[in-house]
């Protein structure tokens, strides 16, 4: 079954929630507790899990779309034959060896940096915004590949994460030589 | 719990921090259950009945995240939870709300191969 989470104020989450209309539990995570939890930095994030609760394929980059497969580097495709392929029950999970070297441990920065996130929300709520702010690119120093943080707190100050502030902040990252979205080896 | 400044440091009783983060001060340390904290080392950590906030956090291996302007502060899980249960390969559990305040766990499904895929508006 699929569980959906969006790493979202319930307002924003709200309008395509309705639109989806999903028959799968559609939950609200405000506090960022997948990110904590998974070391989350960015959405799309997908994980499957099996039957016992043991992680089948740790954190990955998919889009139910080709576009936002390329956008990712990554073929929609072939992401969905595997899933497939795991569903039916002819494909293994992946082994203890492949997830220990594919599951990334969060840094001592990336959780310095969602604990100013959990600062920086709980500001927010109070109305303090500024200060909210503050703690929010704090932790966007900290942890720069942390989109989940950078682009997931835009909106609450009127800022478009789909604007040119947002264009120039990828930019900037991947001028650095990093990548935006790291899906997984398909194979 | 509240903070108080001196010195330029932030410092919390050790009254609110046996209440509030279930860590007591005793002879032997710092002291949670049967772990407890040795602290001849770290005079700067303790002020009489005061604890220094930061060494605080430090020695009891929490990121913390203060605000001066708004007299909070905020303490995240301990460093090592969450590289333990990574490490492990357990999918980690949570309890998360629906649109309609519905409470709902990942442990709820056990017994299903779940799909769980994190989205958002931005």
């Amino acid at each position: 079954m699929v569980i959906s989470v969006a790493v979202d104020r319930a307002d924003d989450a709200e309008s395509w929630i309705a639109r989806a209309s999903p028959t799968h539990p559609s939950l609200i995570d405000e506090n960022h507790v997948l990110g904590e939890l998974y070391n989350m930095v960015n959405v799309p994030t997908v994980v499957w899990v099996d039957e016992s609760g043991r992680i089948a394929r740790p954190n990955d980059v998919a889009f139910t779309t080709e576009k936002g497969g390329r956008y990712a580097r990554v073929s929609t495709e072939d992401q969905m034959a595997v899933f497939r392929g795991w569903v039916s029950g002819d494909r293994p999970s992946s082994s203890t060896d492949l997830l220990e070297e594919q599951v990334a441990l969060p840094s001592v920065e990336s959780q310095q940096a969602r604990a100013h996130f959990g600062l920086g929300w709980w500001l927010y709520q109070q109305g303090h915004l500024d200060s909210a702010k503050t703690q929010f690119d704090i932790a966007g120093e900290l942890a720069p590949d942390d989109f989940m943080i950078r682009r997931g707190t835009m909106r609450y100050f009127g800022s478009d994460p789909f604007g040119s502030e947002f264009v120039e902040m990828v930019n900037d990252w991947r001028a650095k030589g990093h990548h935006y979205y790291l899906p997984l080896p398909v194979e | 719990m509240s903070v108080t400044r001196e010195k330029g440091d932030y410092w919390v009783t050790s009254s609110d921090v046996a209440a509030v983060l279930r860590w007591e001060l005793r002879l032997e340390g710092l002291c949670r259950a049967e772990v407890c904290i040795p602290l001849a080392g770290h005079r700067d950590a303790v002020d009489g009945e005061a604890l220094n906030l930061a060494r605080l956090a430090e020695l009891i291996g929490r990121p913390l995240a203060v605000s001066v302007e708004d007299q909070a502060a905020y303490l995240g899980p301990p460093f090592e939870r969450f590289g333990a249960t990574v490490g492990q390969l357990e999918a980690p559990d949570f309890s998360l709300p629906d649109l309609d305040g519905r409470m709902h766990r990942l442990s709820d499904h056990r017994g299903s191969k779940i799909l769980l895929a994190a989205w958002a508006s931005w």
